[in-house]
């Protein structure tokens, strides 16, 4: 392997951190998808570098199955957000706080 | 490269529920789009293809089969869970009768083929003998839950508690599908035996992926079955949501999660297990405190349910720390019960409902002069919650607690009983509020003969197996048994 696992695995982790704190720091919820979309695209990358790093195409599959959820989920995920934009006219989660005691 | 190795005719045979509840919903969703059917008619097409995939489902036998080249293991265990859902899915299809169109809500018949869908998701889940198989059971079921969760698509509430599980819901996914990304990299495979042959061998190829994919997998796990700390959404979601679909929500996929954490911890990562003891201990008595301690200052009524469900999560987690045959079949008995008793309270709670606002504590008093069965169908409900004898609901809590202390956990068991103490303050706020507050409500709930008889027979489960449990202890310690 051209470039050892370890650096593939940290870069991954690295990602998908910064997906992590995306979705815990930000407040528009475009931007928290986008940053959960970030934490799938890590997966990829850690399962497509293990999988290279075994010689065997499981990963890579996963990988496959991964996208096609990560495709799936934005087209649920945006017509959840985009009926809560018809009715509210925000995005923006802390605004969003009908639900309480 | 030949395929048919991997495609074989008892495979196809293996999931035949799956086909028969697949096809069901496209049909569902074609009548809907044809339009000319009543709703009555889309919902009875959906029930009669749960009944089918049951009536499949015995047919099919109880023998270990392995299907997919590894992919699926199907046993008594996995049998088990099916028939739980299916039940659940019958249930909340009968309830949601006439529902949504209270809420204000053109009926749809995407409603019913989202609940087959999410059912079958909530299958593959239990039958599941590889991370990738449980990945794509959980994702078809949090799919189906999320649109579920924000039908109501004019209520604000609804719409807000969409947003919420989804996007909460898609980060916990992220976490699952990160730590068996770091499994597959320890032991190089997603299936279950082969993780737990690799585990055993010592050909792990980092114990810091091992150890990290295990604790990311256990943190998703705990997002979706709401564990403490991970709980935050599920009072929000489970007040936002249709009743109907909370009711659906708190029991089948919570049952569903506990099953394939139960088959994760227990056949792929057995060796590393004791290591977590102390993890699943502070996650047990956590979840149980902050549910209940939550659930004592609540005035709505479903945000209340919502922190009990939470708190009974938490005595559910002790049977999987004892994961003794004792533990994992008082797990068992216990999803059984805890489905029968919240469906049956979420069922009355939906009657009751009349407009968008969901429900107070206040609004239920005086409910019991102006409709006396209802009411004490709610009552029994909430004492089986409680635990208390001759209900079921005290012979899962004491089949739990008996497990716990045969392993030793003392401590464990002293915390939880104190809870279960704790939780009868707000189990009985409702009957109080319902019986010894004299007012004049606005509540009407009024009940369809269906819903009276499938209520009457929920509360019948709740008795019989509060009195007699013989019959489904035995069951459960078979399959138990099977997985062990």
């Amino acid at each position: 392997m051209i470039v050892p696992l370890e650096h593939v695995i940290l870069l991954s982790l690295a990602l998908f951190s910064i997906g992590v704190f995306g979705v815990l720091f930000r407040r528009n919820a475009i931007t928290i998808f986008m940053s959960i979309e970030l934490m799938l695209n890590a997966v990829n990358l850690a399962l497509v570098g293990f999988s290279r790093y075994y010689d065997s195409v499981d990963g890579q599959v996963f990988v496959f199955l991964v996208m096609t959820l990560a495709a799936a989920e934005v087209a649920v995920g945006l017509a959840i957000i985009i009926a809560l934009y018809r009715n509210r006219q925000t995005v923006n989660i802390d605004e969003i706080n009908l639900l309480k005691n | 490269m030949d395929l048919s190795q991997y495609f074989t005719s008892s495979d196809i045979a293996g999931i035949t529920p799956e086909i028969i509840l697949t096809l069901t919903a496209l049909v569902v969703l074609t009548l809907e789009m044809a339009r000319v059917f009543r709703p009555g008619i889309i919902l009875l097409v959906a029930a009669s293809g749960l009944v089918l995939a049951g009536t499949a489902l015995v047919q099919g036998g109880n023998d270990d089969k392995i299907l997919f080249g590894g992919m699926l293991y199907l046993n008594t265990f996995s049998m088990f869970f099916d028939f739980l859902y299916l039940f659940v899915g019958l249930l909340t299809l009968i309830f949601s009768q006439g529902y949504l169109e209270k809420m204000g809500s053109e009926t749809r018949g995407e409603y019913p083929a989202l609940i087959l869908f999410a059912v079958i998701g909530m299958m593959l889940m239990t039958r599941a003998n590889d991370l990738v198989m449980v990945f794509l059971g959980l994702e078809l079921l949090s799919l189906s839950l999320y649109v579920l969760v924000g039908f109501l698509r004019h209520n604000l509430l609804s719409n807000e508690s969409g947003l919420k599980y989804l996007l909460l819901g898609a980060f916990a996914t992220g976490f699952f599908l990160f730590g068996a990304a770091l499994t597959f990299g320890a032991t190089g495979t997603t299936n279950f035996s082969g993780i737990a042959s690799a585990i055993a061998a010592g050909t792990v190829l980092s114990e810091i992926y091992l150890y990290l994919g295990i604790g990311f997998l256990l943190i998703g796990f705990a997002f979706k079955v709401a564990l403490a700390p991970f709980h935050m959404w599920s009072p929000d979601v489970y007040q936002g949501a249709p009743t109907t679909v909370t009711g659906f929500l708190c029991t089948a996929p919570k049952a569903a999660g506990f099953g394939a954490m139960l088959k994760v911890f227990m056949i792929a990562f057995p060796e590393a297990f004791p290591e977590w003891q102390d993890i699943f201990w502070v996650l047990a008595v956590l979840t149980m405190t902050v549910g209940n301690i939550s659930a004592l200052v609540q005035s709505n009524v479903k945000r209340m349910l919502a922190f009990s469900s939470v708190s009974h999560a938490g005595y559910l987690v002790m049977g999987i720390l004892v994961k003794d045959i004792a533990g994992v079949s008082a797990v068992l008995f216990y999803l059984i019960v805890y489905s029968a008793m919240n469906l049956g309270a979420f069922a009355i709670i939906s009657l009751a409902e009349k407009d968008e606002q969901s429900l107070t504590f206040k609004q239920f008093r005086g409910l019991a002069s102006q409709n006396p069965l209802l009411s004490g169908a709610l009552a029994i409900f909430m004492v089986s919650l409680a635990g208390f004898p001759p209900t079921a609901g005290f012979i899962a809590k004491y089949g739990l607690f008996s497990a716990a202390i045969a392993k030793g956990y003392i401590w464990l068991v002293v915390i939880a009983v104190l809870n279960t103490v704790v939780s009868f303050y707000y189990y009985f706020r409702i009957i109080v509020n319902m019986y010894m507050r004299d007012e004049k409500v606005g509540l009407q709930p009024s009940t369809g003969l269906l819903t009276a008889g499938i209520l009457a027979l929920l509360i019948a489960i709740v008795f019989i197996l509060g009195i007699t449990p013989g019959y489904l202890l035995e069951i459960t310690v078979d399959v138990a048994t099977a997985v062990s």
